[in-house]
């Protein structure tokens, strides 16, 4: 049979009426236990896992999609309502998406990531049947040279997209790289500026530190404001639909968003985070309103969150036809097939064509599924928004910790006797750094961004380094490597060039920029 | 009604011993990964055979499985329901971290399974053979370069227990460390390393797909045709093995009771099955045997660690 016919056929078996039921179960679980705080995708599929053990493998891979895809949306809806990504491929929602809440336009934003996350899962589901085995080719042949060179592109494109100041940008960024380098060194198994406490050996968690520079330190600085809790907070303005105007810059996002994230997610050496800052990255140097970036911009949630569902959908190539686990769900997800004698791996396609082809379909049924379900939610959603302020704060400030504690809830800190929990102290500490940097107008996402790719880029250096034995020259020797780079410059040389042409003006422009 | 009553309780108090505890079974680590796979599978084996009657997993991922060992170790002392799922990957990390806590603050029950370590090349590579590798090896030890879990863990182990025992020294090993098999994998794949070391679970389905050459394992036995180190020439022998342990200060009956309910568990149909689907290989082995063979496994780890360099 042809791909086609093998998509046919899987489709035919995911939309008999119990898999049906089966996805709208599964969706509905996977949503509920999603917009629970500090519970991202990884761990709402690992708790719900066992329900499906009972059905038959068909079943229990649609209602696994079902699961899998709501536990992602329930992070955006969190993200963008409370401020309080649940795991680092949310973050950059929350930039603009949370922005768009406070100024009434919780309903579009919701919509914007619910239609974008359904439009790329549409198209990199599709892709992935098609193009898989071909893409993973290439995606394994990046050496750990060339993904040094992704991560300099990264560097180099993302920290030049937040603020509006260099010098401060920069000075978060080496904040979040100072972080970074805290806990257990991958390659050496010694222990860097962990000071003895056993907590920091695994190093910082991504989402300990994002929850708490966003949820924790803007509830400060609000707290702190005199007056600024009496703000009339407006739930709905306008519609709480999208109107034209929103379709018409949302979608060339979501296609874009679709584009980065596919291929980043299919890369086998994890952080499919980073297609959601490319895409941000992106939107911001395109966008027609450069204006509305830090303020609330449609594009900025459109964009990432359709990255984020293509890379998802990315992971599944490398697991399906290598058995390659990139991302905990994924792990989780291997574990899965496996308890139906699944091997994921290069036979797969040919030994279990068929429940791969129900499998591929579920996921297209689930993503629609998600879809249909959400949208009439959305206006209850936006609700939440009309909630007093000091009792919204308040709320924030609960979930933020309940979510920390249900990650890791350890009482592992001990001082004069007394057992507290060491991640909370490391939330709230962390708030207040949030509280100064916001007081002081430093950026805050460029610290988790450092946090994330510093170790990453560390670790592809030091590798690329170790198997050359030394020879530096290693890092220039792939042509991959070589056009990442001359990206890189690009992307910092050609705006310069372009400023130095219009002279005067932006020369002055140049001397704001710099602060 | 009275004698009924007290029927009912005596019943009761009878039943309870025979339907013995209710479970509390530590991952320490994150959901997904193989203690984890481990714990879940011994709560579905003790309550579908009726072991126990409710079986909670809980985890507590972090160093090596060493800051769930801690919090195990300080809160659940003397806890006769609470288990701690754990293996070799532990020793290694205790040394490494120089954890405070070890495997003498808490009570191992059993070993329960095995997974033998494979060396792969891809199937392009030169080396066709132990023997190619060895020779390599030995000409420019920097020039093999080893694809593995994280540093200190059993894959990086047996690299250096490899070169050890063709006479090369250990420190020269140029291990590449990554955060897990499937990662190393990518990089074997890739051509980006000259070998890849990790689990037999996480290249099995290469090597059957022709895109991997196995050249050796790790454990006792041969596998699917695949040579032992020892069939090779190489005088290594390494199970990464995993266990399942109870709380510090229980009593002896206690300890007893628990290692029975796991023993029941350990050889029940639907641990078998488990096994089978899982690929797992039963090593189970409880009592004094368990002990002393943990406690020459932790002296053997302590060496060889000293050897590549990683504990002082």
């Amino acid at each position: 049979m042809d791909t086609f016919g093998l998509l046919a056929a899987g489709f035919a078996a995911a939309l008999q009426w119990q898999n049906l039921i089966y996805a709208f179960i599964g969706v509905t679980l996977g949503t509920a236990v999603g917009v629970l705080p500090g519970i991202g995708p990884a761990l709402t599929v690992a708790l719900l896992l066992p329900v499906t053990y009972r059905l038959d493998p068909a079943g229990s891979l649609i209602m696994f999609a079902g699961i899998y895809y709501g536990g992602m949306y329930g992070g955006s809806t969190t993200s963008i309502l409370l401020n309080t990504p649940g795991e680092s491929a949310s973050i950059v929602t929350a930039l603009e998406g949370n922005k768009m809440a406070r100024k009434g336009r919780g309903g579009p934003a919701l919509a914007t990531a619910a239609i974008g996350s359904f439009v790329a899962g549409l198209i990199a589901t599709l892709a992935m049947a098609f193009v898989a085995p071909w893409l993973v080719r290439i995606a394994i042949s990046f050496g750990p040279a060339d993904y040094f060179a992704l991560m300099v592109l990264a560097f180099v494109t993302v920290s030049a997209a937040f603020g509006d100041s260099a010098l401060r940008g920069v000075t978060a960024l080496f904040i979040g790289l100072g972080l970074g380098v805290i806990g257990i060194d991958l390659q050496t198994g010694q222990a860097r500026l962990a000071f003895g406490i056993p907590d920091l050996l695994d190093g910082i968690e991504v989402t300990t530190l994002a929850v708490a520079l966003f949820a924790i330190g803007e509830t400060l600085v609000v707290a702190a404001a005199r007056g600024s809790l009496d703000d009339e907070v407006v739930a709905v303005k306008g519609s709480v639909w999208m109107t034209l105007e929103d379709w018409k810059r949302s979608w060339p996002a979501w296609l874009r968003g679709t584009l980065i994230g596919f291929p980043i997610g299919a890369m086998p050496a994890g952080g499919a985070e980073i297609g959601t800052f490319f895409s941000y990255a992106a939107e911001r140097r395109l966008t027609k309103h450069p204006e509305e970036f830090g303020n609330g911009a449609i594009e900025g949630v459109a964009g990432p969150e359709a990255a984020n569902n293509a890379s998802a959908a990315g992971t599944l190539m490398p697991l399906l036809t290598l058995g390659l686990p990139t991302t905990a769900t994924a792990a989780i997800m291997l574990a899965g097939f496996q308890q139906f004698g699944l091997q994921p791996g290069p036979l797969l396609f040919t030994n279990n064509a068929p429940l791969v082809w129900a499998l591929i379909a579920s996921l297209l049924v689930a993503n629609f599924m998600l879809l249909v379900l959400n949208l009439p939610l959305i206006g209850l959603w936006v609700r939440l928004l009309t909630v007093p302020k000091p009792w919204l704060y308040a709320g924030i400030l609960l979930f933020a910790t309940l979510g920390t504690l249900g990650a890791n809830g350890a009482m592992s800190g001990n001082l004069f006797g007394i057992r507290f929990s060491f991640e909370l102290m490391m939330l709230l500490g962390f708030g207040i750094l949030g509280f100064v940097l916001r007081r002081f107008g430093y950026p805050i996402a460029p610290v988790v961004i450092g946090l994330i790719l510093g170790p990453l880029s560390e670790q592809q250096l030091r590798r690329a380094l170790a198997i050359s034995q030394g020879d530096p020259l290693v890092l220039i020797q792939s042509p991959l490597a070589i056009s990442l780079y001359v990206i890189a410059a690009a992307a910092v040389l050609i705006p310069l060039w372009f400023r130095l042409r219009g002279k005067g003006e932006v020369f002055s422009q140049l001397a704001a920029d710099e602060d | 009604m009275n004698k009924l009553l007290l029927a009912a309780l005596v019943s009761g108090a009878m039943a309870v011993p025979a339907f013995a505890a209710d479970y509390t079974i530590m991952a320490p680590a994150a959901p997904g990964g193989g203690w984890d796979q481990t714990a879940r599978s011994i709560q579905e084996a003790l309550t579908a055979e009726g072991i126990s009657g409710n079986v909670q997993v809980t985890n507590v991922p972090g160093a090596g499985g060493t800051i769930g060992l801690a919090q195990f170790a300080t809160q659940d002392s003397g806890n006769a329901n609470a288990l701690i799922v754990g293996g070799y990957v532990m020793v290694g990390a205790i040394l490494t971290n120089a954890s405070p806590v070890t495997l003498d603050n808490i009570t191992p029950i059993a070993r329960l399974i095995g997974e033998s370590d494979v060396i792969v090349v891809p199937a392009n590579s030169e080396l066709q053979s132990m023997d190619d590798l060895v020779a390599k090896l030995k000409a420019d030890p920097g020039s093999v370069s080893w694809a593995g879990g994280s540093a200190g863990g059993v894959d990086h182990i047996i690299a250096g227990l490899v070169a050890k025992a063709v006479g090369v020294d250990p420190t020269q090993v140029n291990y590449i460390a990554y955060s897990g098999g499937g990662e190393a994998l990518a990089a074997v794949l890739g051509g980006q390393v000259t070998v890849g070391i990790s689990g037999y679970g996480e290249f099995e389905s290469q090597i059957a797909a022709g895109e991997l050459r196995a050249l050796a394992m790790s454990g006792e036995n041969e596998m699917d045709g695949i040579p032992t180190l020892s069939e090779t020439g190489v005088d290594v022998t390494v199970e990464n093995w995993r266990m399942i342990a109870a709380a510090p200060d229980i009593t002896d009956e206690q300890k007893a009771a628990i290692t029975a309910d796991i023993k029941k568990m350990a050889e029940s149909a639907t641990w078998k099955s488990i096994l089978e689907t899982k690929g797992w290989v039963d090593m189970y082995l409880d009592g004094d045997a368990f002990d002393t063979q943990l406690d020459a496994d932790i002296a053997s780890t302590t060496t060889v660690l000293k050897d590549i360099g990683l504990v002082q």
